[in-house]
């Protein structure tokens, strides 16, 4: 599927601008963090990229190999579950794959394991912790073996022990060779999780570095404000 | 009060003396309104589903025009049914007029606008939590509205105790197109509405005090389906 | 979990879908009689049915309407046999074509009905029309059926034989109500007004309230009941064997003696005379 190429994407709701042409391409390989303030447009690039939305103009295109949707998922802020168990939610997403009843259920059980719930695969969803329901969904997308995870601030509403334990999937989620797209507004957990910074503005994108360097020597104004915590929250 | 504490005392006889006709007329009551629910439900969850899922020019008339449908009058639409069912009608061929089946019919005429109508409230709110996860997972429309469907279960169970309850209590719609047919379609609010204009009235208000009981333990299932649920699915 | 579930749900529905539409499906032999509320609220259909069904089979189903209405039904092919008290409509419903041939069943009679206190002072008389001329001068609350019903059709009759054209003369103390004859009985008994009713009906109600008999045994009271199949001409699907049966045995020495046999309080009710060729 990859590369992703975003040719002067612009995308615009009642008259205001969201994303402002935005051209970049997203490969293989390292782990992109989108950064920004809030209101600089990181959720709608992610759901433009994803598929969720449609821009106003300009185009969104997978150059690679069979491009499509199925080798692709998405984690969201505030998970969303079925109102079935853990273990049906997980097979839910699987069913919907195309993979056939028996693999299903045993692909399900494993990703429970190695996310830690196995010991709750049979509880109902809903019921589960914030902390246990953002790892289920986790499980959900990894299952899918995606070829890029998009994150939409997927620890924001977690407590520091369950955003540890995301981070850590994460990790081994990378670590099977699935590329990382996530925003985040936390900087730590940029130079945690991140190899390269595309840095939002306004809806522009202002800068693209090197996590290294864009901490160190920012290249963009804007983006030295932004890690000095001077610009706007909102 | 005389008058009231007779007619609990002529109840109270006429159950625990089992009376033949009397669990005649609570039999049909209940066979009725419920063939006339679960046909109506058949409808019109799915057409709730469609409704709320789907986008279509004209949508806001017809969910405007659902909601408006479920004041219907019970007598109108016996009426109706009557000119639909009468000999002299066009579906006169059937001979269904004054028959257990003519009741059904207007019955379910009756129901299927609430069903439909509350189903798409419930499940369009559902819809506006679960779209993005839905999307993201690869679910077109139509597997979107059937896990929807089962999602909100509970809920539409409510819904569909209400539609009975709506049904066993009306008595415009079942008395014209039925004809109060001794034996044969003579249901609880008919037979009310009978031996209310005969002047006994301790024997109608017996039979008033078990339709309400049946009410009344309708909507205590539909309470407690909803509170049990709410605690071991969240 | 999910299939499964489902499962759960609707075979349980579907179950008691098909159970419950079983009745209809179960069709035995039946006919169609369209009546009168006030001859179904005297309970006479419930004295004299079983006996019929018993011995023939066939379930006689009555809707009770008012007399206009059930003549409607037998016009619009809704029913196999009417079963009315009007004598006037009756021939008309015949030479239109919707019946085939009317035959005289039974008689009961019409009783004029008032409160105790007896503002119009009726009470005791013979003479129906006089006291109707009594209440409309002292202008006292009279219910009238309002619906095209034998009743009310008897009563309309009797206004004008009085020298009242009723239509014009009506003051608010006329309460044209367009019920039948129980619900009406029961707005007399509420408001004390007087009230023209059939005898069985009265009989067999049970809100009397201050209301009793206060003029009876005019001859203008009496009230003929007839019997007619629907023309099977006219609407083909008309069940006229299984009609003519039931009205065959209704007018034979046996239907009239059970017709006799019906009574209330040791009181007969309706008085057969299918043998009075001239009713």
């Amino acid at each position: 599927m990859l590369p992703l190429v975003l040719d002067q994407v612009t995308f615009a709701v009642n008259g205001k601008t969201i994303i402002d042409r935005v051209s970049v391409e997203i490969g293989a390989g390292p782990r992109t963090i989108i950064l920004g303030s809030n209101g600089a447009g990181k959720s709608v690039l992610m759901r433009l990229c994803h598929g969720l939305l449609r821009p106003t103009s300009g185009s969104i295109a997978w150059r690679g190999a069979n491009g499509g949707r199925r080798r692709q998922a998405m984690v969201f802020q505030r998970p969303v579950m079925l109102r079935r168990s853990a273990l049906g939610n997980v097979v839910y997403g699987l069913k919907l794959a195309g993979i056939s009843q028996r693999e299903r259920e045993l692909r399900a059980s494993d990703v429970l394991e190695a996310v830690g719930l196995a010991s709750v695969a049979g509880r109902p969803a809903r019921v589960l912790s914030g902390g246990e329901q953002q790892k289920l969904a986790l499980a959900r997308a990894w299952a899918l073996g995606p070829e890029v995870l998009f994150l939409d601030e997927p620890t924001a509403n977690l407590d520091p022990g369950a955003t540890r334990d995301v981070e850590s999937i994460i990790g081994q989620i990378r670590a099977g060779g699935t590329k990382i797209v996530m925003t985040t507004h936390n900087l730590g957990q940029a130079k945690r999780l991140g190899d390269e910074i595309l840095f939002l503005n306004q809806g522009r994108l202002v800068e693209r570095s090197p996590i290294e360097s864009f901490f160190s020597k920012p290249a963009s104004t804007d983006a030295d404000a932004f890690i000095r915590g001077e610009l706007p929250w909102n | 009060m005389n008058e009231i504490s007779l007619a609990f005392g002529e109840a109270g006889r006429l159950i625990v003396g089992l009376d033949a006709t009397l669990t005649g007329i609570v039999s049909l009551s209940i066979r009725v309104s419920l063939t006339a629910v679960v046909i109506a439900s058949m409808l019109g969850l799915p057409l709730g589903a469609a409704i709320a899922v789907g986008r279509f020019p004209g949508r806001q008339a017809l969910i405007v025009v659902l909601n408006a449908l479920m004041g219907l009058p019970p007598v109108v639409v016996g009426l109706f049914v009557y000119l639909m069912l009468s000999r002299a009608g066009p579906l006169g061929q059937f001979g269904i007029l004054f028959t257990p089946a003519a009741m059904v019919v207007a019955q379910t005429i009756l129901i299927l606008p609430i069903v439909a109508a509350l189903s798409r409230q419930v499940i369009e709110d559902a819809w506006q939590e679960y779209r993005e996860q839905l999307r993201s997972l690869g679910a077109g429309p139509l597997t979107s509205a059937v896990t929807l469907l089962w999602d909100t279960r509970f809920s539409l169970v409510t819904i569909v105790l209400a539609g009975f309850g709506r049904a066993a209590a009306e008595v415009g719609a079942v008395i014209i197109v039925g004809g109060n047919i001794d034996g044969v379609t003579r249901v609880m609010t008919t037979a009310i509405a009978l031996e209310t204009s005969k002047g006994d009235l301790p024997l109608a208000l017996g039979l008033g005090v078990i339709l309400l009981s049946l009410v009344l333990a309708l909507n205590a299932a539909a309470y407690w389906v909803k509170e049990a649920a709410q605690r071991r699915y969240g | 979990m999910e299939l499964r579930g489902k499962w759960l749900f609707w075979i349980p529905f579907m179950t008691l879908a098909i159970g419950a539409l079983s009745p209809v499906s179960l069709a035995q032999n039946f006919i169609t009689v369209a009546s009168t509320t006030s001859t179904e609220q005297s309970g006479l259909f419930k004295h004299l049915l079983p006996a019929y069904e018993k011995k023939t089979g066939v379930q006689v189903r009555v809707v009770a309407l008012g007399t206009g209405q059930a003549l409607d039904m037998g016009k619009r092919g809704d029913a196999d046999v009417v079963f009315v008290h009007a004598r006037s409509l009756e021939d008309k419903f015949i030479a239109e074509g919707y019946g085939v041939e009317r035959f005289p069943v039974m008689y009961n009679d019409f009783v004029l009905i008032g409160p105790k206190s007896d503002p119009a002072k009726i009470g005791g008389g013979k003479d129906t029309l006089e006291a109707l001329r009594k209440i409309k001068a002292a202008s006292a609350p009279f219910v009238s059926r309002g619906d095209k019903s034998g009743t009310h059709t008897a009563e309309l009759a009797l206004w004008k034989q009085a020298g009242i054209d009723i239509a014009k003369e009506k003051g608010p103390w006329y309460r044209d109500t367009g019920q039948g004859m129980g619900p009406a009985l029961n707005t007399a008994s509420s408001m004390n007004g007087y009230i023209l009713a059939d005898r069985g009906t009265w009989i067999s109600f049970k809100n009397r309230g201050e209301l009793a008999i206060l003029v009876e045994g005019d001859k203008r009271l009496f009230n003929q009941y007839g019997v007619i199949l629907v023309n099977p001409e006219k609407h083909g699907h008309v069940k006229k064997e299984l009609g003519q049966a039931f009205i065959d045995w209704v007018v034979s020495p046996e239907g009239q003696k059970a017709i006799a046999g019906y009574k209330i309080g040791g009181e007969q009710l309706f008085f057969p005379n299918a043998n009075d060729k001239g009713a």
